[in-house]
């Protein structure tokens, strides 16, 4: 149930990218989109009443595999967040550029390229 | 010492010393890059034959880690330090007209890095990350020139490639959720053992439509007949000649064969999606008159090719596919770079505005005839054995429909490369061409290195006829193994 | 740009230390407590763009360059490789935990964790500086230049893990 709703929040993203013209929007729709992935990511691991995932010592390891939550979910969560920090840093400054040389936001009217 | 690591530890180690370095002297970009390429050239011819598995920090393959070399990986390795040598070589003065060398050869060392990490992880996430970083790297190189178009293609670009990206996470993410593990091997054995479900159904979906518009296959093309025109002419080699081919073809093939284990549907739609490209990329290149464009699109039809012999699933196939894949990084790039040569020399990419480019730039217009006539398929040169081998797999396999389309596609290239050289090498010279000077020799001398690749490459048939006598410089036989064996790879990692 | 009013001067001045303190402090028990090298390398470079945002750019590039910025991001990048190569040199293989391998560390000390203390300060380094020039390039110059700044933090990121 709570991955449909991952999934619906990955289409309002791709919804976004695909129908808006303002660029400003359409790298809305990709970071909407990054975050549905990576919410989807949290949940595959996360576990109701679950512990965090550091072994003590002298700690059960039966009881402990059955408790915590599942610690690779967030460190594949960590580094896609990083990723997408280099990809919309890059983006937003194309987005400036982009400015800068057409003087709009509006996709539609940047039509250099045909072919 | 196993080098494995190293081919992605050397390229991230120059890229990071190079801005340090050059700001004292201005000519240290160009040598530290170049010599940095030959020696990863080097080593890539070294793996030939050899396999490997290196754990990263010693932890073995199920938890930590791992990088695999293979077959397959030995051939994408050696195509993609070939032609990243071949163009830095070119960029030494290509790149004079561009502000900042230093930026150029740091981001173009990562990009190499990111696509030897690519061929070289055993791990689904790893991967990704190896992914996004040769991707990022060419967006910022695409739109390297800072003019109108450069920019508005990087942008279309990174928004394409940053949705690829999304759904190819979501495919890995589904796949962690319902396997438990991110390790190749391990995920293709618990396949093997449980069998596929419908979230690992939507998770192949996801897989297929991330990587190909990684490989612009057709109905993902879109971004590529503007990105790789707009970025420097060394770029759109690496680009069309190995990107799309270590990022989308690769990876495809990897984890559809290795991993996920093929099916008559997957390789039903591989097919399909393969002539549907290798058909419409010829007919839209056919009315094109800027020169790189035209190219651009020969890529989308080319990789069709490619798709189309790995999807037909036989040796045969795959054998061609492999062969193709190879044939296509050489002269493509040949071909990006004899357009960066003339525009080099005139400023011009437009066919119609150019002519009899051959008398006042002889070695550029050979080079250029050779490239031609091997994307087109003629007899001597390497094109033709790859198409010929994918045309008769296609038969063998009872599939002469696609045959047919790939003799139509094969007949249309040649009449689009006939056309290009006519228009801009044979045709009569023009006065405002009077004064052109052929390129500088560094340039000479990649185009001429890679046209001799050219002509020379129908040797990697050779070890196939088992006469034991080329068996040291068998490239494709492993690499056709490689993808043959299906999920026996999982069983090679995990010992 | 002549920066904000006397106030926010005034505060900035007294807490920018404290944040830049944190943020070593973050990075020093990353391998004890949540953090780590990523963590306090944003918190790092916080405490610059708090300096940014108070007095104007001029005071803040006083104090670090763009060219020592750029500088201290290769150096940053290549202290990481320089680790993981350490480890084949010492211990056989690329990024082993060459400190920790045969003599474990004791419990809540600085080495307890090995190279990881190691990794994380070269992160630290690289991530501040980076991120510092992102915001300078964005926020204040407003001239953009290309994002190859970012590639590198990634790899480390993964590993770190």
């Amino acid at each position: 149930m709570i991955y449909t709703l991952c999934l619906v929040l990955f289409m309002v993203g791709l919804y976004g990218v695909l129908v808006k013209k303002n660029i400003i929007k359409i790298v809305l729709g990709l970071i909407i989109m990054e975050y549905a992935v990576n919410l989807f990511l949290i949940f595959l691991g996360y576990r109701i009443g679950g512990v965090a995932p550091i072994i003590t010592r002298g700690a059960d390891l039966v009881e402990f595999t059955k408790n915590s939550v599942d610690p690779l979910p967030q460190a594949l969560v960590l580094t896609s967040i990083v990723i997408s920090l280099g990809v919309i840093a890059l983006m937003v400054a194309l987005c400036i550029r982009l400015y800068e040389r057409y003087g709009t936001f509006d996709i539609t009217e940047m039509r250099r390229l045909k072919g | 010492m196993n080098i494995i690591p190293l081919f992605v530890a050397l390229p991230l180690a120059v890229a990071f010393i190079i801005p340090m370095l050059s700001r004292k002297f201005k000519w240290f970009p160009d040598i530290a890059g170049n010599i940095t390429t030959l020696i990863l050239a080097g080593m890539s011819f070294s793996v030939i034959g050899k396999t490997g598995i290196y754990s990263m920090g010693a932890w073995e393959a199920p938890i930590g880690i791992v990088m695999v070399l293979d077959g397959l990986s030995v051939l994408l390795l050696i195509a993609v330090n070939v032609i990243a040598f071949a163009s830095t070589l070119f960029s030494v003065n290509y790149m004079d007209r561009y502000t900042s060398k230093l930026r150029y050869y740091s981001l173009f060392l990562l990009m190499v890095a990111g696509m030897n990490g690519v061929v070289l992880s055993g791990d689904l996430f790893n991967l990704y990350v190896f992914l996004e970083i040769a991707s990022v790297a060419s967006y910022a190189l695409v739109g390297f020139g800072c003019e109108h178009e450069e920019i508005e293609a990087s942008f279309k670009y990174l928004v394409l490639g940053t949705v690829a990206s999304a759904f190819i996470l979501l495919g890995i993410g589904i796949t962690y959720g319902s396997i438990g593990s991110l390790n190749m091997a391990q995920v293709s054995e618990q396949i093997s053992l449980s069998g596929m479900n419908n979230a690992l159904l939507f998770a192949v979906a996801l897989f297929i439509m991330g990587f190909g518009l990684k490989a612009a296959l057709v109905p993902f093309h879109a971004w590529l007949p503007d990105a790789h025109p707009s970025a420097p002419a060394p770029i759109s080699s690496m680009l069309s000649g190995v990107l799309i081919k270590a990022l989308g073809i690769y990876t495809l093939a990897r984890i559809l064969f290795n991993v996920i284990g093929v099916t008559d549907t997957i390789l039903n739609i591989l097919m399909v999606l393969g002539a549907v490209s290798m058909v419409i990329g010829v007919l839209l290149a056919l009315g094109q008159w800027d020169f790189k464009r035209l190219l651009a699109y020969h890529s989308i039809s080319q990789v069709g090719y490619i798709i189309l012999g790995i999807g037909l699933g036989t040796p045969l196939g795959i054998l061609g596919g492999l062969f193709h894949l190879i044939n296509h990084s050489v002269f493509k790039s040949l071909l990006f770079l004899n357009a960066g040569a003339i525009e080099y020399s005139t400023g011009t990419r437009q066919l119609d505005e150019l002519g009899g480019m051959k008398e006042k730039m002889p070695v550029t217009g050979g080079t250029s005839l050779v490239a031609s006539m091997s994307i087109a398929g003629i007899p001597p040169f390497n094109g033709f054995w790859s198409k010929l081998i994918i045309i008769a797999a296609c038969i063998q396999a009872g599939r002469p429909v696609f045959a047919a389309l790939a003799v139509f596609a094969s007949i249309l290239t040649l009449a689009s490369f006939l056309k290009v050289q006519k228009y801009a090498f044979f045709d009569k010279l023009k006065d405002k061409w009077k004064d052109i000077e052929e390129v500088p020799v560094l340039m000479r001398l990649s185009m001429v290195l890679l046209a001799l690749l050219c002509i020379v490459m129908c040797v990697l048939l050779l070890p196939l006829l088992n006469t034991g006598l080329f068996d040291n410089i068998d490239i494709l036989g492993p690499a056709v193994d490689a993808l043959m064996k299906g999920t026996a790879y999982a069983v090679r990692v995990l010992g | 740009m002549t920066g904000m009013t006397l106030i926010v001067k005034r505060i900035a001045r007294c807490v920018k230390s404290f944040i830049f303190l944190y943020g070593i402090y973050i990075t020093l028990y990353g391998h004890l407590t949540p953090g780590g090298g990523f963590a306090g390398g944003v918190i790092i470079a916080c405490s610059f763009i708090l300096l940014i945002l108070a007095f104007g750019k001029e005071k803040a590039l006083e104090r670090i360059s763009k060219s020592l910025a750029s500088e201290l991001d290769s150096i940053g990048a290549l202290m990481f490789l320089f680790i993981a190569l350490l480890g084949i040199l010492i211990g056989g293989s690329f990024f082993i935990n060459f400190i920790q391998k045969n003599n474990p560390g004791q419990d809540f000390h600085l080495f307890s964790a090995g190279t990881i203390i190691l990794s994380n300060i070269a992160i630290a380094i690289k991530v501040g500086s980076s991120l510092f020039m992102v915001f300078v390039i964005f926020a204040v110059l407003r001239v953009v230049k290309k994002g190859d700044k970012f590639e590198m933090i990634q790899t480390e990121m993964r590993d770190e893990e």
